[in-house]
């Protein structure tokens, strides 16, 4: 129909006879303008690169559609090999001026043409364009992210190195953390075992690690108190560095002997099957002291109500911001986001540890003063363009893209 | 009886069941609880099985086109060492696994936990507090001030008196402020799985009733 319309006022142009005498253009231009203006758009400027900041394997394609013409239905990427041969690698909806080709290989150069489409036939292509693919090492979106943990990094390594050398590095008194001892001892008294949640997540977890190493606390003072330590767990990854780092404090405590590794025992990886088999321990085993520090979700306060309703001592600390609210309700003690991670340092008082948390300390004081100077500098930018410029900046050297 | 009403059924009876730990510990929730750790349990292995170590590992060793690659050989053979803690005398090797899947867990996580919970927090937070009405204001003052006072809290190089005592104070009061919040929120998202259940023994579990007794329905 459209081919027809074309050609019926191509026709009817051509019929028209000739120009008036003061027209600019000979009839021939007329006739071909009008035919233009029923061509289907193609693709022009088309360009092909190398797709920045990437792992290779990938093209970038951009282009701009005619402005003047029948639009096309879709459009097809085309890319020739070296060997020549020429195959169709995508059809995009019209509208599209860019697409990036993930298949290519890195060190072979590719040829691009985009083809216009209508009514399922090739009606337009645009010129060629070649691109190599390559991977790129270093990232520019992150350079400063990497800038500030190579900072961050010698921080804490020099802090380290001072508490290796016997430098005092305090510590502020952490609420709860305190309570650990008081709660294996009130465990103790009263011939109850000390129950120990290392959270649902597994051993790549953050928290599940910061969890561990307190675990490994906990365990040396039930070691030398002589009471029992239950640790279900819901990952069975866990399950194996728990019985390790439990076995390593009764050792550290002088009392391989009361080791048991059955008290470490897997439970389910499913979220509410191990809320219910732990509640079915709570319940029974009537546990004097609980630990709840790791990795929590919607179980949060199902365990800690559990533990309430079983009058054991609790001490429950997760950085998932969600669930602390449960804890800070139901449980005696609670640590809130980073203390969980600082209780390793706090109650190990290893070196390692405690030069970390020095490091992260100094680097929450660069931020502070970078956001009381970037907030600064951002008010009063809005009256004085070149602070406006400098908290630019600022927000520039935090931003990862 | 077909097998919809007997699922459904089953369902109610396993809702009982587990309801019944809110009176005290008892054999029908002992037996709820058993049955939802042991089958869960067994659930879980067939998913890895399933989901993880043939796509992830098998597939990858040996691919569904032909041939063997030798690399995915080297994962084997730390799950190996994972199994090996059952003999007591080669239970070290466990450790090398260990040691690998905490260490990349650890330096992955901390690209990803440095970017979301610092950086974008951080540029989030510097912006003008004289911009925008009233409110907008009020808030990005509160954002500002509840941001670095929060900071001020987790610092634990110092004690917490004086001024920093003072900061690390609002900062907290803040975050208990949030967190009563967010309480709130969740306590309404849990009231909603109560209401699905109510609704599923009121609306699906109830009705069959009368069927079963040939009442009609």
């Amino acid at each position: 129909m459209k081919y027809l319309l074309a050609f019926m006022t191509v026709l009817l142009l051509s019929a028209a006879g000739a120009a008036p005498a003061d027209s600019p253009d000979p009839p021939e231009n007329v006739v071909t303008e009008a035919a233009e203006e029923f061509q289907v758009r193609r693709a022009i400027d088309l360009e092909a690169s190398d797709t920045p900041e990437d792992a290779g394997g990938s093209v970038r394609l951009t282009w701009r559609m005619e402005t003047e013409g029948i639009a096309p239905d879709s459009l097809g990427v085309l890319r020739s090999d070296p060997s020549g041969a020429e195959e169709l690698i995508k059809t995009l909806p019209e509208g599209f001026v860019m697409y990036d080709d993930d298949s290519a290989e890195d060190g072979t150069e590719y040829s691009y043409r985009i083809v216009s489409y209508l009514d399922g036939s090739t009606e337009a292509c645009s010129d060629k364009a070649e691109a190599v693919s390559s991977a790129q090492w270093i990232y520019h979106g992150r350079i400063g992210m990497m800038i500030i943990l190579i900072l961050m990094g010698a921080v804490i390594v020099y802090y380290i190195e001072s508490s290796k050398r016997g430098k005092k590095l305090y510590i502020r008194e952490i609420a709860g953390l305190t309570a650990v001892d008081d709660a294996v001892g009130r465990a103790t008294e009263m011939g109850k075992p000390v129950l120990y949640i290392p959270g649902i997540a597994d051993m790549d977890d953050i928290q599940t690690i910061a969890s561990i190493v307190i675990l490994g606390r906990v365990a040396r003072k039930t070691a030398e108190y002589g009471s029992t330590l239950l640790v279900p767990t819901s990952r069975s990854v866990v399950m194996s560095v728990a019985q390790e780092v439990v076995k390593e404090g009764y050792l550290q405590a002088g009392r391989p002997d009361a080791y048991n590794r059955e008290n470490i025992q897997y439970l389910t990886d499913d979220q509410f099957g191990y809320a219910a088999g732990v509640d079915g321990i709570m319940v029974r085993e009537k546990p004097a002291a609980i630990f709840l520090l790791g990795t929590f979700y919607a179980e949060s306060l199902i365990l800690a109500e559990t533990g309430r309703s079983v009058g054991a001592i609790q001490l429950a600390g997760t950085a998932m911001p969600s669930q602390i609210p449960f804890f800070v309700a139901a449980c005696d003690y609670t640590l809130i986001g980073e203390e969980l991670f600082a209780a390793s340092a706090y109650l190990s008082r290893e070196p390692k540890l405690l030069g970390s948390l020095k490091g992260q300390d100094a680097a929450k004081l660069f931020f502070v003063i970078l956001i009381v100077v970037g907030v600064i500098a951002a008010t009063i930018g809005d009256y004085w363009s070149p602070l406006k410029s400098f908290a630019e900046f600022l927000r520039k050297l935090v931003t990862v893209t | 009886m077909n097998w919809e009403i007997l699922g459904i059924w089953l369902g109610a009876l396993v809702t009982f069941c587990l309801y019944s730990f809110l009176y005290r510990d008892n054999p029908f929730y002992k037996f709820a609880e058993h049955l939802f750790v042991g089958m869960s349990a067994g659930y879980w292995v067939i998913y890895n099985i399933e989901n993880v170590l043939i796509p992830n590992w098998w597939q990858n060793m040996v691919p569904p086109e032909g041939g063997f690659n030798w690399v995915w050989v080297i994962p084997g053979i730390f799950a190996l060492f994972m199994l090996a803690r059952i003999v007591p005398k080669t239970a070290g090797l466990s450790r090398l696994a260990l040691g690998m899947i905490i260490g990349t867990g650890a330096g992955l996580n901390m690209v990803s936990f440095f970017q979301t919970n610092a950086m974008s927090q951080v540029k989030g937070t510097i912006i003008s507090v004289a911009t925008g009405s009233a409110w907008d204001i009020f808030s990005s003052v509160v954002l500002v001030v509840g941001v670095v006072s929060g900071l001020v809290y987790f610092f634990f190089s110092k004690a917490h008196t004086g001024v920093v005592g003072k900061t690390a104070n609002v900062g907290i009061t803040i975050l208990m402020v949030a967190f009563g919040a967010s309480f709130g929120y969740t306590i309404m998202a849990r009231l909603s799985l109560l209401i699905g259940r109510s609704q599923f023994l009121l609306e699906d579990w109830l009705p069959t009733i009368p069927r079963l007794l040939g009442l009609g329905g």
